[in-house]
Parts: structure tokens; C-alpha cells; sequence
């Protein structure tokens, strides 16, 4: 194959300048509440001891699965051979770290201590699936930042060996990370929406629809600033598809899951709180979920001329992120407003809310740190693609340029 | 003791009763029988009463400051619903004073180590009250859970969480089957000394560690004995001659959600 010609951003449009000024003032702002938080405690959010888990969590888990799927160019790439993807798999891998940094650093501001991290990271419960979650996210910046070395580096990336050994460590430990994110609630035995092992396999499919949407996206978003389009028709066509299987894959997860609870009758009260009385939740999953995160982009890439355009793939890719977040929002809040049952059949009353749906009324302080995270990542990718050749110059100009790496 | 009957054949095997058979050794092993009996049962009553009274209303053995913590004992609680009024709170009340917690007008997000349910039955409107809070599970998901090993269960079953590991994730809230435990969501104002709280932790019911290492027992148990119905029993759930034991073994009780297979130290009575 011919060597591929990379370049870094060197576009100072007034819409760069104006992206990275929105993002660094989301970013400040999301710090603003984090402090907030801290200085005040969590009683300026809308989290209680109800719904523990709230609007940054809804965030962070987002960036956490998307992180792990927007490699996913750079694993076709190297681990399946596929050879068109290659010019975008430093851009992925970048994607991945950028996700996974903005998704951790709302999770930590999030914590009652956040100034406790060093002991996060030092003190270490072995059993707990959320310690090993820290390893996972650690090892997967280690390894996609080993990975984009093997990539970029001109001696590295002469060997064809190294990039593919370094590439599928990094796919299975990707496979890994969303299996233990999935599993931080799939081992939740005390509440009823978990609690069930069909949540990893849901995530990764998740994690592979958000992180090629986020793809997608950012390419669109930088030939705007580029001014020029980065997607060939080849692989705009590629992620068109892979963008419907992976949509139909959280899909088709998504029913096993519901219809499991389904058929069993201890779970059927809470499958009739999410998908038919549950208020918001039940909006939310119909709604954002399944008709604007599922079905109408999955109508607009299936659009028998419509669908193979750029504006059909970005529009799609952005419906399938609102779908991502409301999918998230019902999992994790939906998941705790149902009461936990502590005398299956019976009526419980108390001063602290049992047998009660949990209230949640999420804050502005909430928003702005999820917010912040979104904004951390494309600020990283942004900052890196000035620093580094990160992008392939156009198609047309493939083989005139000077090669930067093969 | 008599039995009625001039004939020894009426009585029963041994001549347990005493009665005369006109055979001197089998009165005397009858003698013996019986008095073995008597003092038997008087042990086993006596015994009963000293474990009532060592673990209802005077201190166990208090444990010395050097004393290691040992799996040979398990705490544990026994409560009788059927002695547990609607309405009545002086578990709670008495939790809040020794500990130090209470409502800030905030029900939401204010910390509740122990609250009381009223379950309703509405198929017939059979309805019971009792006292809810952390079971001390011998297999707490809430340990298993917490990345940083803050939240930890004693060998003497007793489930903490360590005030200078909690990191905030409430990762633990997330796994209780019993919502028993709380995050402070506000600064805090004189706390007590025994029960060290934090904002940005959680927290919960400590089964009043502090008084247990002193012999005494919590303070949620002491008020339902001495001011309420008596529905609480404290104490050893190992040891076979504690009253808690004993009646645990002679009784019906149910552990909340046993089914999830946690091993909870708290049993229930009559619900």
C-alpha cells in the first residue's frame, strides 16, 4: 500500500478559535461546580441518598464507553487488516485516550473526596470490580499511547509486527475495560434493573456505536475547519455501515434485557416502571432512546439516497450520542428511582423514601461538570492535533506530500 | 411428685417419677435421674438469665485496648416485631444522640443509620413495624464493592467504614440491598468523638462499636429495653449459650432478603 501523508491541524479559522474557546469555557465553568461540590458538598446537586449516582455519572460512563469504541478504526485497521481504515487510526486512538481522560475527570471531580485520589489510586480492594476498573482505564491509556507510538514513531512503524501486537492488545484490553464497565452494574445484585451479566456484552456494543459516532463526528467537524473533507467515499460508506450494525446490536441487547426482566414476574415491576409508567424514565427511553437515538438515524443511513451522503452519516452519528446519553440516563438513574425491594410484595413506608420512586431534579453544578468532561476531550484532541500529525492530508494530495510515517 | 399409681409398671421407663417399686437401686437411680434433671434445668435457667442479663441491660466482657478483635464472636441483633410499635422511635432517637446524626430538614440527603419501616400487606392490611438498618452481613456486598477496602467488616462481624479511605464514590450505596447506608452531603457541626463523621463519606449504623468494645451493648437496644417494648436483643450469634442464640435456634426468624445470600447479623421476628 502507498505511504500515507499525515499532517497536524494548522487551521486558525475564527470556528477553531471559537470551538476552543466555548470548550475551555465549559471546561472552567464544570471546575467552577466541581469546587462547589467539594467546598459545599453534594447538596447543591440533585443527587440524595436515593439516587446516589447522578447527571456527571451519566456523563462520565458515556465518555468511558465511547472512549473504548472510538478505537475502534485504528483495531479494524491493524487487527483485522482492513487497510482503508489506516489513515484514521491515529486520529482514533487520540479519540480513545481524549474520551477516556474527559470521562475520569468528571468521575473524580464527582467524588464526595476528590482529594482523596491519591488513595484511589493506592488503596486497593481486589474484589471490588471498580478497583479493577481503575487498572483498566490506567492499562488502556498505557496501551493506546503505546499503540499511537508503534503508529507515529518513523522507526516504530516500520515494523508491521509491533503495530499489530501493540493493536491487538489494545482491542482485547478495549474488550476488557467495557466488559468491567458493564459489569460495575451487572454485578449489582441488590437492585433489579442490574444485576444481570447481559449488561457487558450491551456496553461493548454501546461502547463500538458511540466511539464510531464521536469518529464520525470530529471527522466532520475538522473538514469544516480543514476545509476540506477528510472522509473518502470509501470509508464514509464503511462507517455508514458499521455505524447501522452496531445501532442494531445495542438494539437487539437492549430487548434481550428488557425481555428477560420480562418473562421473569419478580422483575416485572420494575420493567413496567421503565418502559410504561415511569415517567420520565419511560420518556426518556422511548423517546430519546429508541426513536431519536435508534430509529430515525438508522432511518436516515437506510434512506436510499439520503443515506450515503455526509449529511446522513453526521446527523445519524449525532442522533445515535443523544440516544448514548438518554440510554444512559435511563440505566443509571431509572435504575435507582425504582425502590429497592426489601419485602417483595409488600407495602413499605418509611422517612427514607423505601417504597417510594426516588425524585431526582438534576442541578445546573451537575450539568456543567458532565458538560466539562464532553469538553476535556475535545479539548485533548484538539490541543494534540496542533501538536502532532495526527490527521491524513486529504485524498487528493495522498502521494504528492511528503510522507510523515507510513 | 406423685404419680398416682401404687404399681411401679405404670411409671414410666426408670421410675423416673420416684414413686416405690419396692426395689431399692432403681429408687436410687431414679433419685439420681431426677436430681441430675433438677440441677440441669436449674443451670440451663440460671445460665439464661445471666446471658439475658449480661447482654440486655449490663456490659458483656469489654475488650481491652490491646485485645485483638476475634471471629469467635459474632455480633448480632434479634428483633421482635410483634413488640415493636408503629410509631415508636426510640431506637432512632437513641441512635441520633449517641452518634450524633439528625434531621436537618433536608429528608432527602440527611444521614439515616437507623429508621423505622411500616410494611403493609395489601392483600389483607396485616401490617408490622421494625427498626431497619445495617444488617452486619457476613458476605456485605457493600465490602465487596468499595475499590478502596474502606468499607471493611471486623472479624467480630461488626461492617465499618474507614473515615480516612472513604473516597465519596458511594459505590457501596449503590450495592446495599437494605439502603442502609448515607452520604454527607453538608459540613458538619459537633460530632462526637466515638462516631467520627466526614463530608463527601458514607456512613452507617457502627452496631455502636464503640460501646460494644466497652462491654455495653448499642444504644438502639438500651432504649427499646428500657423505655420501649424490649424488641431488641443483642449479642453473641456464636456462642450457643447467649440468649440471642438460643432463641434465634428456638424460634422462627427471618433475615430481610436472605435470598440474595448476604448472611445478614440481624434477624426478625414475627414479620
Amino acid at each position: 500500500m502507498a505511504r500515507i501523508a499525515y499532517q497536524k491541524l494548522e487551521d486558525h479559522s475564527p470556528l477553531f478559535w471559537g470551538l476552543l474557546a466555548l470548550h475551555g469555557a465549559i471546561v472552567l465553568a464544570g471546575l467552577g461546580a466541581a469546587y462547589v461540590m467539594e467546598h459545599r458538598g453534594h447538596i447543591v446537586t440533585g443527587m440524595d441518598n436515593q439516587i446516589v449516582w447522578g447527571m456527571p455519572h451519566v456523563f462520565a460512563v458515556f465518555l468511558i464507553v465511547a472512549a473504548s469504541g472510538a478505537l475502534n478504526v485504528a483495531s479494524v485497521s491493524s487487527v483485522f487488516n482492513r487497510p482503508e481504515y489506516k489513515p484514521y487510526a491515529r486520529l482514533s486512538g487520540l479519540l480513545a485516550i481524549a474520551l477516556l481522560v474527559g470521562g475520569l475527570a468528571v468521575l473524580v471531580l464527582d467524588l464526595g473526596r476528590p482529594d482523596r485520589l491519591i488513595v484511589a489510586m493506592t488503596t486497593y480492594n481486589f474484589k471490588s470490580i471498580f478497583a479493577w476498573n481503575i487498572y483498566l482505564y490506567i492499562g488502556f491509556l498505557a496501551v493506546v499511547a503505546a499503540y499511537l507510538f508503534a503508529m507515529m514513531d518513523r522507526r516504530a512503524s516500520r515494523s508491521s509486527l509491533l503495530g499489530k501486537t501493540v493493536g491487538g492488545l489494545a482491542f482485547v484490553w478495549r474488550l476488557i475495560l467495557t466488559t468491567g464497565t458493564g459489569s460495575i452494574f451487572g454485578w449489582l445484585v441488590a437492585r433489579e434493573t442490574y444485576d444481570a451479566a447481559i449488561m457487558a456484552p450491551l456496553f461493548i456494543a454501546a461502547s463500538l456505536l458511540y466511539g464510531s459516532a464521536f469518529t464520525v463526528l470530529v471527522l466532520a467537524t475538522l473538514g469544516r475547519l480543514m476545509r476540506h473533507d477528510l472522509m473518502t467515499d470509501e470509508i464514509a460508506g464503511k462507517l455508514r455501515g458499521l455505524l447501522a450494525i452496531f445501532a442494531l446490536a445495542v438494539l437487539y441487547f437492549t430487548a434481550v434485557h428488557h425481555l428477560t426482566n420480562l418473562y421473569a414476574s419478580g422483575h416485572q415491576g420494575v420493567e413496567r416502571f421503565l418502559l410504561l409508567e415511569g415517567g420520565i424514565y419511560t420518556a426518556v427511553f422511548w423517546v430519546g432512546q429508541i426513536l431519536v437515538g435508534s430509529v430515525l438515524p438508522l432511518a436516515a443511513l437506510a434512506a436510499r439516497r439520503f443515506g450515503r451522503s455526509r449529511a446522513a452519516i453526521t446527523i445519524a452519528s449525532a442522533l445515535f450520542l443523544i440516544g448514548g446519553l438518554a440510554q444512559m440516563y435511563v440505566i443509571i438513574i431509572g435504575g435507582q428511582a425504582y425502590p429497592l425491594n426489601l419485602f417483595p410484595g409488600m407495602e413499605v413506608t418509611s422517612s427514607f423514601q423505601d417504597g417510594q420512586v426516588a425524585r431526582y431534579n438534576t442541578s445546573l453544578p451537575e450539568i456543567l461538570l458532565g458538560l466539562s468532561g464532553l469538553s476535556i476531550a475535545m479539548l485533548v484532541a484538539g490541543i494534540a492535533l496542533k501538536l502532532l500529525p495526527f490527521l491524513p492530508r486529504p485524498a487528493r494530495d495522498q502521494g504528492a506530500i511528503p510522507t510523515a510515517a507510513a | 411428685m406423685s404419680c398416682g399409681s401404687k404399681s411401679g409398671a405404670s411409671c414410666g421407663s426408670g421410675g423416673a417419677c420416684g414413686c416405690a417399686t419396692g426395689r431399692g437401686d432403681v429408687i436410687d437411680d431414679a433419685r439420681r435421674a431426677f436430681l441430675r434433671g433438677a440441677t440441669a434445668t436449674a443451670v440451663t435457667t440460671l445460665a439464661a438469665g445471666v446471658t439475658l442479663y449480661s447482654f440486655g441491660a449490663e456490659p458483656a466482657a469489654a475488650r481491652g485496648p490491646d485485645e485483638k478483635v476475634t471471629s469467635k464472636v459474632r455480633w448480632g441483633l434479634l428483633i421482635d416485631a410483634s413488640k415493636c410499635g408503629d410509631g415508636c422511635s426510640a431506637c432512632v432517637t437513641a441512635c441520633q444522640t449517641e452518634n450524633g446524626w439528625r434531621d436537618t430538614g433536608h429528608p432527602e440527603t440527611d444521614a439515616q443509620w437507623i429508621r423505622k419501616l411500616t410494611v403493609n400487606n395489601p392483600k389483607n392490611g396485616a401490617t408490622f413495624s421494625l427498626p431497619m438498618m445495617c444488617q452486619h452481613c457476613a458476605d456485605p456486598p457493600c465490602v465487596d464493592v468499595c475499590p478502596t477496602g474502606a468499607s471493611f467488616k471486623r472479624a467480630d462481624g461488626i461492617v465499618l467504614v474507614d473515615k480516612h479511605t472513604c473516597i465519596g464514590c458511594r459505590y457501596c450505596m449503590m450495592a446495599c440491598p437494605y439502603k442502609a447506608r448515607s452520604f454527607i452531603h453538608e459540613p458538619l457541626e459537633d460530632q462526637k468523638p466515638h462516631a467520627p463523621r466526614g463530608k463527601g463519606t458514607v456512613e452507617s449504623c457502627t452496631m455502636c462499636v464503640h460501646r460494644v468494645d466497652e462491654g455495653r451493648i448499642p444504644a438502639c437496644v438500651e432504649a427499646c429495653n428500657d423505655t420501649a417494648g424490649g424488641a431488641m436483643l443483642f449479642g453473641d450469634l456464636n456462642d450457643p449459650l447467649s440468649e440471642i442464640a438460643k432463641r434465634v435456634a428456638a424460634f422462627r426468624t427471618t433475615r430481610i432478603r436472605a435470598d440474595l445470600g448476604c448472611n445478614p447479623g440481624v434477624y426478625y421476628r414475627n414479620i
